[in-house]
């Protein structure tokens, strides 16, 4: 799952069969830092979201999950509207794993 | 599953019913000395509680995540990352990649 920001809506006149009333969005992918994580992606909606909103993501054959009728052809769904991402700067900050002690780590 | 830290809590209220009452968690996936790897992603939390700081395993794939939460696997759970544990410890033994070429 990830974050994203709703850039816009699809149109499509013409599309497969099982994406027949599905709201499309045009989203970018975001990460904690609310900063661009690759290209736009185009998702289905399940929470009424609209353009502006900050939303979250599931991916790949999951996303066909958050709807009501099964094997809907989509990679991509907005699952929540994100209120807000509690990430502080110390959490960010890269530190060591826990290490191992001495005697585990030498053990050869 | 990968490695990754927990960055921070994210808050969200209009959400699908799959994720009422989860706990969904910004996590870092690092490396086995705990450097960033890739970009952050999302995660629930429903075994574990995990906090800030902590370092877990996360399960990134939805089937087992079915599992986890005891439902059948053809169950429509739309949630694709789990966390499965918090990590106490990793020993990595620093020879362990010389050690496999040396073998080849």
């Amino acid at each position: 799952m990830y974050l994203g920001r709703v850039m816009g809506t699809v149109v499509a006149e013409t599309k497969v069969e099982g994406l027949g009333g599905q709201k499309l969005l045009v989203v970018q992918p975001l990460d904690d830092q609310r900063a661009p994580v690759g290209g736009i992606e185009v998702a289905v909606d399940t929470v009424r979201a609209g353009p502006g909103d900050l939303v979250f993501l599931v991916g790949s054959r999951e996303a066909s999950l958050a709807l009501e009728e099964s094997f809907v052809p989509v990679d991509a769904a907005i699952v929540g509207i994100v209120d807000d991402v509690n990430v502080s700067q110390r959490a960010k900050a890269a530190s060591a794993l826990p290490a191992a002690p001495d005697k585990l780590r030498s053990a050869r | 599953m990968i490695l990754a830290k927990v960055l921070g809590s994210v808050v969200s209220t209009a959400k699908h019913p799959s994720y009422a009452g989860l706990k969904l968690l910004a996590v870092q996936p690092i490396d086995e000395r705990g450097a960033p790897l890739g970009s952050s992603l999302l995660a629930v939390d429903r075994i574990t509680s995990a906090g800030e700081g902590d370092t877990v395993i996360l399960l990134k794939e939805g089937t087992g995540v079915r599992q986890l939460f005891g439902l059948p696997k053809e169950a429509k759970l739309p949630i694709q990352v789990c966390i499965a544990g918090v990590v106490d410890q990793v020993s990595v033994d620093a020879n362990a990649f010389e050690d496999a070429k040396g073998a080849r």
